[in-house]
């Protein structure tokens, strides 16, 4: 509770809960109070901002604020989904080798380092292009999750491997627990702030890697998202048109949440780590 | 008094951690029994092996080398620990780092049915609670709902120790149980121990860096120094006629009222 309090007296921390306040609005607010539909033509192509509509269309005379709510929201979605991946995978790997040590933890600790030193952008941009078909959003965010766990499982593996000589783990196991038992209740309950901590940058990351790859046209066929956008706009010469609108605001939107994360994620660390408390 | 039974016998007995160049013996060659119903102390300065030597008899740690025997069986011959844990316990040095922080102490002490097979029924593991409560002097109610850092280091003490009336162990390994408290509450501890020798028969060692609170307790001292234990006896041997240089530092270190009490108190 002190620390929520400290949280909410932190700057950086209320600015970054203001953005992204303000870019979860932006995605869920608008369907409720006008009718947006990302897939109807309004007008022609590269009309610029009116009163009507507020960011203009794009090249085939889609209205941009339909196209950047339902870009908005895939984004979210694909980010979400990459970090509750990559979080519970890097959790459980590091968890497990750290509190296992011994033989187990040298082969988990392999393994990650394996996975680590593989540029995971470039996975991705192999495993998307070789997909021709059925790349959905969903698909996009599972091949996220599993290339951007390790770092999770070698911060986790590390923390539990300092907690499994603690006191509290002693007593647990002369208590009688087995290995899951101190796992779930005496080891994780002892990360979770910092596993927040955690997902949350996992997020930022899986937002970013999204639009990169969409951007270079290996995004999700199916559904529109900032990426895809950008991805359009490059494609269909808004730069050269002029039409400022078509690529401007996906890219302040990306900007805008990535560091939303970002400072949420620094101030946070701030008040959990007391070593870095002023 | 002690029997002439062994409760513990090790031979060789080394812990090295480490590999290569950095490996470093935390227990190096120890040789030692541990009789039924004798009180030991291992007495020693920071990092000279003691904990590490205390949880190789609590199987927290695996010797590298060398025989330990509990009751004449390999200490890790049961496939389950549970069979050693459920009749040898640990009072832990820092009370507030051996219970978990997320948990009522309530259901923490209640956790310790996790040792048996088959736990008893909701109400009578409630009651055990309470009696084991009311052993340490503390009124169940007093601690109800309580989480660990809403409670004194006295009292916290005492509840580790209240673990082992529920528990009710043969032997019990004591690991610097009162370094972290008062005189007064420091008092109170040593006083529940004994109780709890009398009460159960219990063997007891007594992990320590306090020579002066050894001579009280034990009836044999274990000197350790760098793994090594270089000086085992009686209290009224170790402290009269030390033979190693370690056991006189730790000797000229205890403040020298206390020592004027070594020189004339009468054992109890």
């Amino acid at each position: 509770m002190k620390l929520i309090r400290h949280l909410l007296r932190t700057p950086g921390f209320l600015v970054g809960a203001t953005l992204l306040g303000l870019t979860l609005a932006i995605a869920f607010l608008p369907p409720l109070v006008m009718s947006l539909d990302a897939y109807q033509r309004v007008g022609l192509a590269y009309l610029p901002p009116t009163a009507e509509h507020w960011l203009g269309t794009d090249h085939l005379g889609i209205d941009m604020v339909a196209l950047l709510v339902a870009g908005l929201r895939s984004s979210l979605y694909v980010g979400f989904l990459a970090g509750i991946i990559a979080t519970t995978l890097g959790t459980l790997i590091g968890v497990y080798g750290g509190y296992k040590g011994g033989l187990i933890d040298d082969l988990l600790t392999a393994c990650t380092n394996l996975f680590l030193v593989i540029p995971s952008l470039i996975v991705l941009i192999l495993l998307s292009g070789s997909l021709q078909e059925g790349r959905s959003l969903t698909l996009i965010a599972v091949f996220i999750g599993c290339t951007t766990w390790t770092w999770t499982a070698r911060a986790v593996r590390a923390q539990a491997s300092s907690l499994r000589s603690r006191d509290h783990v002693a007593l647990a196991r002369i208590n009688g627990y087995g290995t899951l038992g101190i796992v779930f209740l005496h080891i994780l309950p002892y990360l979770l702030s910092y596993l927040f901590m955690v997902f949350i940058l996992q997020t930022a990351s899986g937002i970013l890697s999204e639009s990169v790859i969409s951007m270079l046209g290996l995004g999700p066929y199916d559904s529109i998202s900032l990426g895809n956008l950008l991805n359009q706009a490059i494609r269909n010469e808004a730069l050269s048109d002029g039409a400022w609108w078509a690529f401007f605001p996906p890219m302040v939107l990306i900007t805008v949440i990535a560091f939303a994360l970002y400072v949420i994620n620094t101030s946070m660390e701030g008040i959990f780590n007391p070593r870095l408390r002023k | 008094m002690p029997s002439d039974s062994l409760c513990f016998e090790a031979n060789h007995l080394s812990r090295a951690f480490g590999h290569g160049r950095r490996r470093r013996l935390a227990v190096n060659d120890a040789t030692f029994t541990i009789r039924e119903r004798e009180i030991v102390s291992l007495v020693g300065q920071s990092g000279c092996g003691k904990t590490v030597l205390a949880k190789m008899l609590l199987r927290l740690e695996k010797p590298t080398s060398g025989q330990l025997l509990f009751r004449g069986r390999p200490i890790d011959a049961a496939a389950d620990p549970r069979e050693h844990w459920r009749q040898v316990q640990a009072v832990f040095q820092d009370p507030y780092a051996a219970f978990n922080q997320f948990f009522s102490i309530r259901s923490q002490l209640k956790a310790a049915f996790h040792l048996f097979p088959q736990r008893p029924s909701e109400r009578e593991m409630e009651e055990r609670v309470d009696q084991a409560l009311l052993a340490v002097n503390i009124r169940p109610p007093d601690i109800e709902g309580k989480y660990p850092f809403e409670l004194s280091g006295g009292q916290m003490q005492r509840m580790l120790l209240a673990r082992i009336f529920i528990l009710r162990p043969q032997v019990l390994i004591a690991d610097e149980p009162t370094s972290m408290v008062d005189a007064c509450s420091r008092a109170g501890i040593l006083e529940y121990l004994m109780k709890l020798k009398e009460e159960l028969q219990m063997t007891i060692v007594f992990v320590t860096h306090d020579i002066g609170l050894a001579y009280y307790v034990s009836d044999r001292i274990f000197i350790l120094h760098e793994g090594q234990i270089v000086e085992q006896g009686t209290p009224d041997a170790v402290t009269q006629s030390p033979t190693s240089p370690v056991t006189r530092q730790l000797l000229d270190d205890i403040p020298s009222l206390h020592r004027e009490w070594i020189g004339r108190a009468p054992r109890a």
